[in-house]
């Protein structure tokens, strides 16, 4: 059995290997002069090159892809080829149970997309480690490895997410009995779920942190306005955290619009080319100063909540636990339907 | 060793089909005593017909005493058909000529002759069995 | 004589429809069996229960001893040659052979590449490529070298040319010949039946109208043809199979086992062919408790 499997899906295996591969290998090139050039300086995200920049950028892009990818190419046809093709009535006919048969596919699929993204991950996190969450003299930066985007792409959340995606694939496959439906439908979903974990599941996985702090000066990060037209503040976060919600609140602990008073203690507004900026905090420090006194002495403070950012780790494992949780359930669906419904 | 050919359109299940067959064979001298009969895998093999149908076959020719199987070797003619061939039954067949000669006479045609000689050919067959 | 497939009131359900219903059968052993009726009837269906790829929704099958699919040992009782003859398009014809040997315990690999090789295949071949009767040659190969008790063949003759039928069923043959296994083959092609069979069962919607040795069924039906008459007329002893009337001419099959007496009928012998169609024509009310299950004991 193992040997019709390793046959049978020869060809996806060899690509994938060969992706990596070729992608570990390219890392390796340009990963220490990055590192190198993170060391001595502090800055380091204006002396990175557009081509550092592009490697970064595409190496999240790539990650995010290959679960998808894997889930749909390897998974979805995994058994819906065979019935598609009528071929399980041959395999069916073969002295091997079709659990067992089930059980070698997948554990194979399983085995080898676990390993392969495992290594792809590792390469990409050692070689983004320097350089994750780098921030520029100018503003500009890279995105911190806690945000939702670089999270998914670092640790071993990506394994979590590509073995998630080949068991879902297979499970729908297995119900749709077409290839291709399967493919459509297994990315649709995946997707769903790439989106309403980040938003909804992955900021409570872990406790995060509340902070309750004072309005003043050299916390104020910014005066801006929210989509409504009405005035909101923010107030520096750590480099490296993850904020999840910046808010005021008032004397009593709820989130409150800030008084009317506060709208003329603004300086001027910026200049007409720039619509729905933050003010930066300008010269005129007297009349502010005063109105965020006034603001604290009213009872207002302002409430962040966030995931710091040595909680890397615990949402990393607890995002993996959940995935493996779902794809073991996704796994003995599987079994299940193919041993006593399907048919 | 001979070969057989299976005609199914005649309306003769197979087996007496083969077994005609050998008789024939046997009476033209095609077989003679030692001779061994196609083996039941050839002649499946080539005819594409049933094994127990050919076994049947063989068997009946040996219940008339003209083969014998001998196990793990094959099938081997014991006896031929030859002393019954035509040239010993020549009288036979003068009287037939003459009796076909009458029929003639009497006015029947062909299928007249030979729908009498048939139904009359099962009635004594009849009797006899 | 005993059964190597027993069917007790076998059903199978789609959704609304049932595939097959109330089925009962028996499937001697040692003999080649040709399962013959209308598309549509459940040969496919029936077959698939008894291969395990289906599972019934009521009623028992029994193959080999064991039900169906049970476990390694009872798939490797039983061959099944599915319908137009699958076979993995991307492997080829000794990547089949290897598939074989590693998945069935019985497997017999000399065997295998001797009936390949006097067959012409080219081993390096892949099946996709393959015409359909070597497709069907490697398909039977396949089933025959993990030497089942029984061999099951679905249609496997349907879309081949007449070559390539001749050259399965010589196969298929000299195999019984050399093995002793028992086969069961559907088909709705009544002639090829008539060389390969022994013992036939012809199934109508589910039913079993009639099974038997072949040779027993056609020494025993008749098709009498004579002055119009009704059926209630004919002796007890005569069960009609089929009839036709004009206003002046009455056309029977029946099946006795007792001499036809009346010089009214002219009698005549059927061929296998028309004895099925007459069974699949028939009327529905000819009770299968009396033609069925006709397996000598």
């Amino acid at each position: 059995m193992i040997w019709l499997t390793w046959r049978q899906c020869r060809t996806q295996f060899i690509a994938v290997y060969g992706l990596v591969a070729a992608a570990c290998v390219w890392l390796a090139v340009t990963g220490p002069a990055l590192a190198r050039l993170a060391r001595r300086n502090e800055n380091v995200y204006d002396l990175l090159t557009s081509n550092d920049r592009l490697l970064f950028n595409g190496g999240i892009a790539v990650l995010a892809v290959a679960p998808a990818v894997i889930g749909i190419f390897w998974g979805a046809p995994l058994v819906a080829r065979e019935l598609e093709t009528g071929t399980y009535r041959l395999a069916w006919n073969q002295s091997v149970t079709r659990g067992r048969w089930l059980a070698v596919k997948l554990g194979f699929a399983v085995l080898s997309t676990a390993v392969a993204v495992g290594i792809l991950t590792l390469a990409i996190t050692w070689w983004a480690q320097p350089i994750d969450g780098a921030t520029g003299s100018q503003r500009g930066s890279l995105a911190s490895r806690l945000t939702p985007i670089s999270f998914a792409m670092r640790g071993i959340v990506p394994v979590g997410y590509a073995v998630f995606a080949l068991l879902l694939g297979t499970l729908i496959g297995l119900l749709v009995r077409r290839s291709v439906p399967a493919m459509a439908l297994t990315l649709a979903v995946y997707v769903v779920v790439q989106i309403a974990v980040p938003l909804w599941v992955r900021p409570h996985l872990v406790p995060a942190t509340t902070t309750s702090m004072v309005i003043s000066h050299s916390t104020l990060d910014g005066i801006g306005l929210d989509g409504s037209g009405t005035l909101t503040i923010t107030t520096h976060a750590e480099r490296g955290d993850w904020v999840l919600s910046n808010e005021t609140v008032d004397a009593q602990g709820r989130a409150a619009a800030l008084p009317s008073w506060f709208s003329s203690c603004l300086p001027p507004p910026p200049a007409a080319g720039q619509p729905n900026g933050k003010a930066a905090v300008s010269q005129d420090h007297g009349t502010l100063d005063a109105c965020l006194a006034r603001l604290t002495d009213e009872g207002f403070r302002q409430r962040v909540v966030y995931q710091p950012r040595d909680h890397f780790w615990p949402l990393q494992w607890a995002e993996t636990g959940l995935y493996l949780a779902a794809s073991v359930v996704l796994g003995g669906l599987s079994f299940w339907w193919t041993r006593r419904r399907l048919s | 060793m001979i070969e057989f050919s299976l005609d199914s359109r005649s309306g003769v299940s197979p087996y007496l089909q083969v077994v005609h067959q050998v008789r024939r064979a046997l009476r033209l001298g095609l077989l003679v005593e030692g001779d061994q009969l196609p083996t039941v895998k050839d002649v499946v093999a080539s005819l594409a017909i049933n094994p127990n149908t050919v076994l049947k076959a063989y068997r009946e020719l040996e219940r008339d005493g003209l083969v014998a199987a001998r196990p793990g070797v094959g099938t081997f003619v014991t006896r031929t058909l030859a002393d019954s061939s035509l040239a010993a039954h020549e009288p036979l067949r003068r009287d037939l000529a003459r009796w076909l000669g009458q029929a003639r006479s009497a006015g029947l045609d062909e299928e007249s002759i030979e729908a009498l000689f048939m139904s009359t050919f099962r009635d004594v067959n009849e009797d006899i069995a | 004589m005993s059964a190597i497939v027993t069917a007790r009131g076998l059903g199978k359900q789609y959704r609304r429809r049932w595939a097959l219903q109330d089925c009962s059968l028996e499937v001697p052993v040692g003999r080649v069996t040709g399962l013959v009726g209308p598309n549509g009837a459940g040969k496919t269906t029936l077959l698939s229960l008894m291969v395990g790829i289906l599972t019934p929704t009521v009623g028992t099958i029994e193959v080999c001893g064991g039900r169906p699919a049970a476990d390694a040992s009872q798939l490797a009782k039983v061959g099944f040659v599915a319908q137009d003859t699958p076979t993995y398009a991307g492997l080829t014809v000794a990547d089949h052979l290897r598939l074989g040997a590693h998945l069935n315990p019985r497997w017999d690999d000399a065997a295998a590449h001797r009936r390949v090789e006097r067959l012409g295949l080219d081993p390096h071949q892949k099946a996709g490529q393959l015409s359909g009767g070597q497709r069907a040659q490697l398909a039977l190969t396949l089933g025959l070298a993990k030497r089942p008790e029984l061999l099951i063949l679905d249609e496997p003759v349907a879309s081949l040319d007449p070559l390539a039928r001749r050259e399965f069923l010589q196969v298929l043959m000299e195999a019984v010949a050399e093995d002793e296994i028992s086969v069961l083959l559907s088909s709705h092609v009544v002639s090829d039946l008539e060389r390969v069979c022994d013992h036939v069962v012809v199934l109508v919607d589910s039913q079993v109208r009639v099974a038997g040795d072949v040779e027993e069924l056609l020494a025993t039906h008749h098709r009498l043809s004579g002055p119009r008459r009704e059926p209630s007329t004919l002796p007890a002893d005569q069960q009609v199979v089929w009839a036709s009337h004009t206003d002046r001419q009455s056309t029977y099959v029946v099946r006795t086992r007792s001499p036809i007496l009346d010089p009214a009928w002219s009698v005549s012998a059927l061929g296998l062919e028309d004895l099925v169609l007459a069974y699949m024509e028939g009327p529905a009310s000819v009770t299968p408790a009396s033609t069925g299950l006709e397996v000598l004991r």
